[in-house]
């Protein structure tokens, strides 16, 4: 099966609060001097196409978008993984574009891939977590489409998935080609590589498209939209502590939320 | 049909629609567009009159009602079918969809296929000088987006349980029964079998939550804050780390990632309160937090505190909540 696994380069979500900051011209967050990683679910998704080229074989291209320069480096992990080839479609200004304008820039570097059986997102991005770019690639792709899938198994030409729902999961049979967008599993947790995977890294082929050659698809969501700010909200609320033993502090809680009519 | 049509589906036979959420928004932005809300419903079973019937008095005027037994358990597919063919015949200028399992793929899908503009995971929306102004969460919680939508038709997703259930308004209401034909055997993708969890107080609707983080340490605590959560009445939730770790089901989570939730009654025990977490529970309306660190980011959102090991705490707790009910 050829499958091309879509990543985001984000800032590291983890990095505590006093290193999140906003630019107020383009209402992103600031990037200069942060470490930049692989979107949390992105490397949940390399890790399902891995296991499904480890079973059935095939091939696995790395997809991204970004300014090349700084995204080479952190996405040689993607290849050390396992990944047979990258794609990175250069692109200045993607860090400041919604989701709707990079799917369709997308769509059009996974044409001009050409063959594939099933593209991989990550459920949502770490940052913006606007959850279109699967939806909107099938649509343009003209492919079956499944979100917030937790589980793969290839099933003679079809794929048998398992999607997180309100509910419960849902097992879903789907048709190829598809999109589907991966959530974390206990069976998709991403693989360490070995030193020998790394040092083989380099060897891949790496290609690096221009975004003024992908031709600008129709309809493009994001027009007609416009980030107006993005601010970081004070947080107001004064929190009173509870004092004492902690017998004393339970029954001091459990008096409290009798007072408040919560028992 | 110009105006603002939202997207309602009957998941059951026996549920109100939640979409009446939506039908909030909708009145909020159709008063300065004074052009009407309607609703595209979608669904199988006695439900759906009901359904109807809630919609109207809650102010949504026409009520494009479409029945098949495919329109159910998640089939996305066959909701998309339905949506595009009843909203390619109404033409609203804006359409409002719950961003639940089938609404956050249906809304970018449908936005494609009608191709309009597309903001999704909104948390407020207001009109202003014939714009859309709506608001959604970046950064895992630690930001707040505006975005100012001017294309038309629209299409917007909305985070469930941001916005209020409104005041009945009733009005007279239409009712238009669409008749949609989906085959199975021609949908790309198909769910074959829906597995639910047990759940004793689903956290949707639950007016208590107790939730645990990664300092609860493993599934025995969980045990704990089960007791706790069923003398409150409440439902057993938690951050992304318990879930990750699979000391509690995926469904339990709450946050950016995961649930959105605001109880009457919010009880944190042993979450750090990242950003993250702290997105899908802010709304509570009364936050307390137990925890052992006193700096952890999570006092700066909970109303009370306690400082402490929460497995010294909760005992006593519960019995004391035991001893001021009563028997």
């Amino acid at each position: 099966m050829d499958i091309i696994v879509c990543l985001k380069q984000v800032v590291d979500p983890e990095l505590p609060q006093t290193e999140f900051a906003i630019e107020p011209a383009t209402g992103r967050q600031v990037r200069e001097g942060r470490p930049l990683v692989i979107s949390t679910y992105d490397e949940n998704a390399l890790e399902v196409a891995l296991q499904l080229k480890d079973r059935g074989g095939g091939k696995v291209t790395v997809l991204t978008l970004g300014p090349q320069a700084v995204i080479s480096d952190a996405f040689r992990l993607a290849l050390a993984m396992g990944a047979d080839e990258m794609v990175v479609v250069d692109d200045p200004r993607g860090p400041d574009r919604l989701g709707g304008e990079k799917a369709a820039i997308l769509a059009a570097a996974i044409r001009r891939i050409g063959r594939f059986d099933l593209v991989l997102t990550g459920c949502e991005s770490a940052d913006w977590t606007e959850r279109v770019v699967a939806p909107v690639l099938a649509e343009a792709l003209s492919a079956a489409c499944v979100t917030f899938v937790s589980r793969v198994e290839a099933a003679d030409g079809t794929l048998m998935v398992r999607r997180m729902a309100d509910e419960g999961f849902h097992r879903v049979e789907v048709r190829l080609p598809a999109v589907l967008s991966v959530a974390s599993d206990e069976s998709n947790r991403p693989r360490l590589p070995k030193l020998k995977d790394i040092l083989a890294a380099k060897r891949k082929p790496v290609h690096v498209w221009p975004v003024a050659d992908m031709p600008a698809a129709p309809g493009d969501l994001a027009a007609g939209v416009e980030v107006r700010e993005v601010v970081i909200p004070q947080r107001t609320t004064r929190c009173e502590f509870l004092e004492g033993e902690s017998a004393e502090q339970a029954a001091a809680l459990a008096q409290r939320l009798r007072d408040l009519k919560l028992l | 049909m110009p105006g603002i049509c939202v997207v309602a589906t009957v998941p059951d036979a026996a549920a109100i629609p939640s979409s009446l959420e939506l039908v909030g928004g909708a009145r909020a932005l159709d008063a300065s567009h004074g052009a009407g809300v309607s609703a595209v419903l979608m669904g199988t079973g006695p439900g759906l009159r009901e359904a109807t019937d809630e919609l109207h008095r809650h102010g949504v005027a026409t009520v494009y009602r479409c029945a098949h037994p495919l329109l159910t358990s998640g089939q996305v597919d066959a909701f998309l079918l339905a949506t595009e063919q009843v909203l390619r015949a109404a033409t609203p200028q804006v359409v409002l969809i719950r961003a639940d399992t089938v609404g956050r793929e249906l809304a970018p899908r449908l936005a494609v296929r009608l191709g309009a503009a597309l903001v999704t995971e909104c948390v407020e929306l207001a009109a202003e000088n014939g714009a859309i102004v709506a608001r959604r969460q970046t950064y895992g919680g630690r930001a707040l987006a505006t975005l100012v939508v001017t294309r038309r038709p629209a299409v917007l997703s909305v985070k469930p349980h941001s916005l209020e259930v409104p005041e009945p308004a009733p009005v007279p209401g239409r009712v238009e029964d669409v008749a949609v034909s989906i085959d199975a055997d021609t949908l790309p993708a198909r769910v074959c079998e829906v597995l639910r969890e047990e759940a004793e107080v689903g956290l949707d609707d639950a007016q208590v939550v107790v939730s645990g983080g990664r300092g609860v340490g493993g599934p025995e605590g969980f045990a704990l804050l089960k007791e706790l959560a069923a003398v409150l009445g409440g439902a057993v939730g938690a951050s992304r780390p318990p879930a990750d770790e699979g000391w509690v089901p995926i469904s339990w989570q709450i946050g950016q990632t995961g649930k959105t939730v605001r109880p009457a009654l919010y009880i944190a025990v042993a979450i750090s309160g990242a950003t993250q977490h702290v997105a899908g529970m802010s709304g509570s309306r009364t936050i307390v937090a137990i925890n052992r660190d006193p700096n952890a980011p999570i006092f700066s959102v909970a109303h009370l505190g306690i400082v402490g090991d929460y497995r010294a705490i909760v005992p006593p707790l519960v019995a004391r909540i035991k001893e001021l009910k009563g028997p």
